[in-house]
């Protein structure tokens, strides 16, 4: 028959669903693209409750950001940038027939990358943040120098701890899908005719490097550093 | 199979390369703009920055540049709806106070004698 | 007696030939299975459980308001059971109820594919919901939720004293079992139609299963997100929407409502999906405009997200927000009125003939659009201000979802089970449960009409005297539509071992799936079929032709 003629043609990863390589990749980059516009309306939703309560209550929210260390921000939106191009090149090697240990290169780099980036905010942010009595629903401690807004800035700080909370979970998984990447290349599953997961593991990689692109001005540059800051 | 031009776009390492500058450059302008006093505009500087960023991860390193049609169509409505859920929730929140005022307009429609 | 068309051979029984049923046995082969009809079947014998466990719960509301001062309950219990209902029945029967079980059957066999486009996505997502479920009858044995299924905070997150965050988990959780199953569907209507399958070739079914798809991409991710946020406001005791610290408990209500609107279109738009198979079929005819019935679905998609506020009229939103979305609510009821002129248009001057599809069909046309003609009332921002909080409500939304959508998924169920079984069940019995469900229906929910606009309030465990003998007509009728929805639980079974084989295409329809054999082999298909003619391609035309 047609049918077991083509299949028995068909490349390695090829999923009997399809007909066509073609179709399986289109399917799946469309399949990726449709989780992430749901990943765009799950975190939509808090950045929706964050635009609504910052024009609610703009001192509030600029006395939080102004809380939060810029440095740090700044440094681990570098350090994913850094990491989507490494990300990208991992795909590209696969995609131009590179070696294998070039593509795990790529990944392990981008799995570094990322752990640096927990690493700095679970310790240099987050940790401080403990200490210093910000953590809503733990410790938070109103200080007086805030004013008649004081009483509204815990929750600044529920949206930065939710927010970059749940960032730093997809991140967690996105280091998790390159470990499991990486095992897949070490076993010499993709070449430059399949290459598709790392492909698709890369559009979840990049959409998570875009929400910190958006987090990083809207939680740490609220009404700028300029002057004393606080009204 | 093998030898056959490989599936996909492959974009040059060199564009790769040229993005990344752009996105640590403009990384640094969002930064060191912030430190300047523009008022409200500081908003604005930073989301724009921030909206250009996203162009170019997406349309350079997600390849959507290179995708298909229905791709961009996805990722449009995606936004858009984001925009309706904040939007319309903002038409809400924003409006909660106003006092409707009396004049002649304020018969046809209620909200507005906030412009007229 | 069947009036079923009799094949000219007496087809071979189901046993004597390999198919998707007798392909592999073992609880293995079932709990690992990729085949997408095996895991329809997975969520049919699921959301058929959870369904008895919500009507469990609507017996016991509907045995207590016999008397004005309750006779069963204390009210606390009695919030706890109207809340139960409502979540049990949206979250995990109406939502999952046609997509997961005829949408995953026949999506692929509808377009000519031998399965979706990602089967392990699909069994995963059956895991999920199945995770969710037991969340949720967890939090019923241990002590359940009082919160109303809307979970509106302050009282959700603050002060309820009950399992609130086992069920938000549980909701939450499920969530992602909808969103798995819409992602599916989307891709493989886009990517795996057979050749010649045009868009305007679909079924009508297919364009309901991709609008409903859209309706879960897009609005489910967002109630994840404010379920979660509840969740965490009621471990943190502080929260977004916490008034102490700037909160506003009306954005709890956009966030839920945002999805929950468009969900309420999750649960119909499948549902009419159905009845454009079941009105052609039954009537042998083309369905007039078809084009029309197609772009309805999506304008219905689209437009149920721009309504939400309509639920708020009455909790304290900006009376200007109100004006908006009033209009716009007014506006979502143009294409589900297209959709009702032309399934009548589809009837007139057709072959009619009454099986019990036929009869779950016209009785959706008819309650449907009452539920549908009740709704505008409360788009009315005047008449929602007295109709608000009442029973007119629970009639309204009751006629929609039961009236529409179950009559519609018992109408799919009774069209596809011989396709699914590969046997025939009695016409006889079908139709006189058919009868009994639409009789018990109506006289449960009519007087919960009366009831509303005299002012009885929803979600009271106690009345006035006055109001007493509506309400016992009322659960005298639920006791009539619960012994109504147990008839096909055993024909239905029954037919599976002793039914007459059903051959390939007993109800002589047209479309892809009905070219296969019954039950249909694992692949679907021997050979990938080529489209070369319109959907509902039935001789008689009544002179209309494809618009």
């Amino acid at each position: 028959m047609a049918d077991l003629a083509a299949h028995s043609a068909h490349p390695p990863g090829f999923a009997h669903q399809f007909e066509e390589m073609d179709q399986q990749r289109a399917a799946g980059n469309l399949g990726m693209w449709v989780f992430l516009v749901t990943e765009i309306m799950f975190f939509g939703g808090l950045f929706a409750a964050y635009t609504i309560y910052r024009s609610l209550h703009p001192q509030a929210f600029e006395i939080g950001s102004h809380l939060l260390e810029v440095q740090f921000g700044a440094t681990n939106t570098a350090v994913l940038i850094c990491s989507s191009l490494t990300m990208a090149l991992a795909i590209h090697s696969a995609q131009t027939g590179k070696s294998k240990s070039t593509i795990i290169g790529y990944l392990i780099a981008t799995m570094i990358l990322g752990a640096a980036f927990i690493g700095i905010k679970l310790y240099f942010e987050w940790y401080h943040d403990y200490v210093e009595h910000l953590v809503p629903g733990i410790n938070f401690v109103i200080r007086p120098e805030w004013g008649h807004s004081g009483s509204q800035v815990p929750m600044f700080f529920c949206f930065y701890f939710f927010m970059t909370g749940l960032h730093a979970l997809h991140m967690v998984i996105g280091i998790a899908i390159l470990t499991v990447l990486t095992i897949m290349t070490a076993r010499g599953r993709f070449s430059s005719e399949y290459y598709a997961p790392l492909e698709i593991s890369g559009l979840y990689w990049h959409f998570v490097d875009i929400v910190w692109i958006f987090l990083f001005p809207l939680l740490y540059l609220i009404g700028g550093r300029y002057g004393s800051g606080v009204h | 199979m093998s030898g056959q031009e490989p599936h996909g776009h492959v974009v040059p390492v060199g564009t790769y390369l040229g993005i990344f500058l752009a996105l640590i450059a403009m990384t640094g302008i969002t930064t060191g703009v912030a430190y300047i006093d523009l008022g409200p505009a500081n908003t604005v500087v930073a989301l724009a920055i921030a909206v250009v960023k996203m162009l170019l991860v997406v349309l350079f390193f997600m390849h959507v540049k290179y995708s298909p049609g229905l791709t961009r169509l996805v990722i449009v409505a995606g936004f858009f709806w984001l925009a309706i859920m904040v939007a319309m929730t903002l038409s809400d929140e924003l409006t909660r106070h106003w006092t409707p005022e009396s004049g002649p307009w304020s018969m046809l429609l209620p909200f507005l004698t906030k412009f007229f | 007696m069947s009036t079923l068309v009799a094949p000219v051979n007496e087809p071979p029984s189901p046993s004597s030939r390999v198919h998707y049923l007798n392909a592999s046995y073992g609880i293995r082969s079932w709990l690992f299975t990729t085949d997408h009809k095996r895991i329809a079947l997975l969520y049919l014998g699921s959301i058929t459980f959870m369904f008895l466990v919500g009507g469990i719960a609507a017996t016991l509301m509907r045995l207590h308001l016999i008397e004005p001062q309750g006779a069963l309950f204390e009210p606390g219990t009695f919030n706890k059971l109207f809340t139960i209902h409502g979540i049990v029945m949206v979250f995990f029967f109406l939502v999952p109820s046609i997509p997961a079980t005829l949408g995953n059957f026949l999506v692929p066999m509808m377009i000519g594919a031998r399965d979706l486009a990602f089967p392990k996505l699909n069994l995963l997502s059956w895991y999920i919901y199945i995770v969710g479920a037991l969340f949720t009858l967890y939090a019923i044995i241990a002590g359940g939720v009082d919160t109303g299924w809307t979970f509106y905070t302050p009282y959700s997150s603050s002060y309820a004293h009950s399992q609130v965050i086992a069920v938000a988990l549980g909701v939450f959780i499920t969530g992602f079992s909808s969103i798995l199953t819409g992602l599916n569907f989307v891709v493989t209507i886009h990517k795996m139609r057979a050749p010649g399958l045009t868009w305007f070739r679909l079924p009508l079914f297919i364009w309901a299963m991709y609008a409903t798809s859209i309706i879960f991409i897009l609005g489910t991710p967002v109630i994840a997100i404010t379920l979660f946020l509840l969740a965490l406001e009621r471990l943190l005791h502080i929260g977004i929407f916490d008034p102490a610290i700037g909160g506003d408990p009306l954005l709890f209500q956009h966030l839920f409502w945002f999805y929950s609107h468009p969900a309420v279109y999750i649960m119909i738009l499948p549902g009419m999906g159905v009845i454009s198979e079941l009105i052609t079929c039954f009537s042998r005819k083309r369905i007039f405009g078809y084009s029309f019935v197609a772009f309805s679905s999506m304008a219905i998609a689209v437009i149920s997200f721009l309504v939400w506020g309509h639920h708020m009229f009455v909790t304290g939103q900006s009376i200007y927000a109100g004006l908006i979305f009033s209009v716009l609510s007014f506006l979502v009821a143009i294409p589900s009125a297209i959709k009702v002129f032309n399934w009548t248009a589809t009837l007139y001057k057709g072959s009619i003939s009454y099986q019990a599809p036929m009869l779950y069909a016209l009785g959706f046309i008819g309650l449907f659009t009452m539920g549908g003609l009740t709704g505008l009332f409360l788009a009315s921002l005047a008449t929602d201000v007295h109709l608000n909080g009442t029973y007119f409500i629970v009639a309204h939304f009751h006629y929609i979802m039961v009236g529409g959508a179950v009559m519609a998924y018992l109408g799919g169920i009774h069209f596809w089970w011989p396709k699914i079984t590969g046997r025939l069940y009695s016409d006889g019995w079908a139709r006189f449960a058919a009868l009994v469900i639409f009789v018990g229906f109506n006289l449960t929910f009519f007087p919960q009409f009366m009831l509303g606009y005299l002012g009885m309030p929803r979600r009271y465990a106690v009345y006035p005297a006055e109001f007493q003998v509506l309400n016992v007509m009322s659960s005298a009728g639920a006791s009539i539509l619960g012994i109504g929805y147990l008839i096909p639980l055993i024909y239905l079974l029954w037919s599976m071992r002793y039914g007459p084989p059903a051959g390939p295409n007993p109800w002589r329809a047209k479309g892809l799936e009905w070219e296969t054999p019954s039950p249909p082999p694992t692949e679907n298909f021997e050979e990938i079929p080529v489209v070369t003619e319109d959907a509902y391609n039935y001789a008689h035309s009544g002179g209309e032709t494809r618009g």
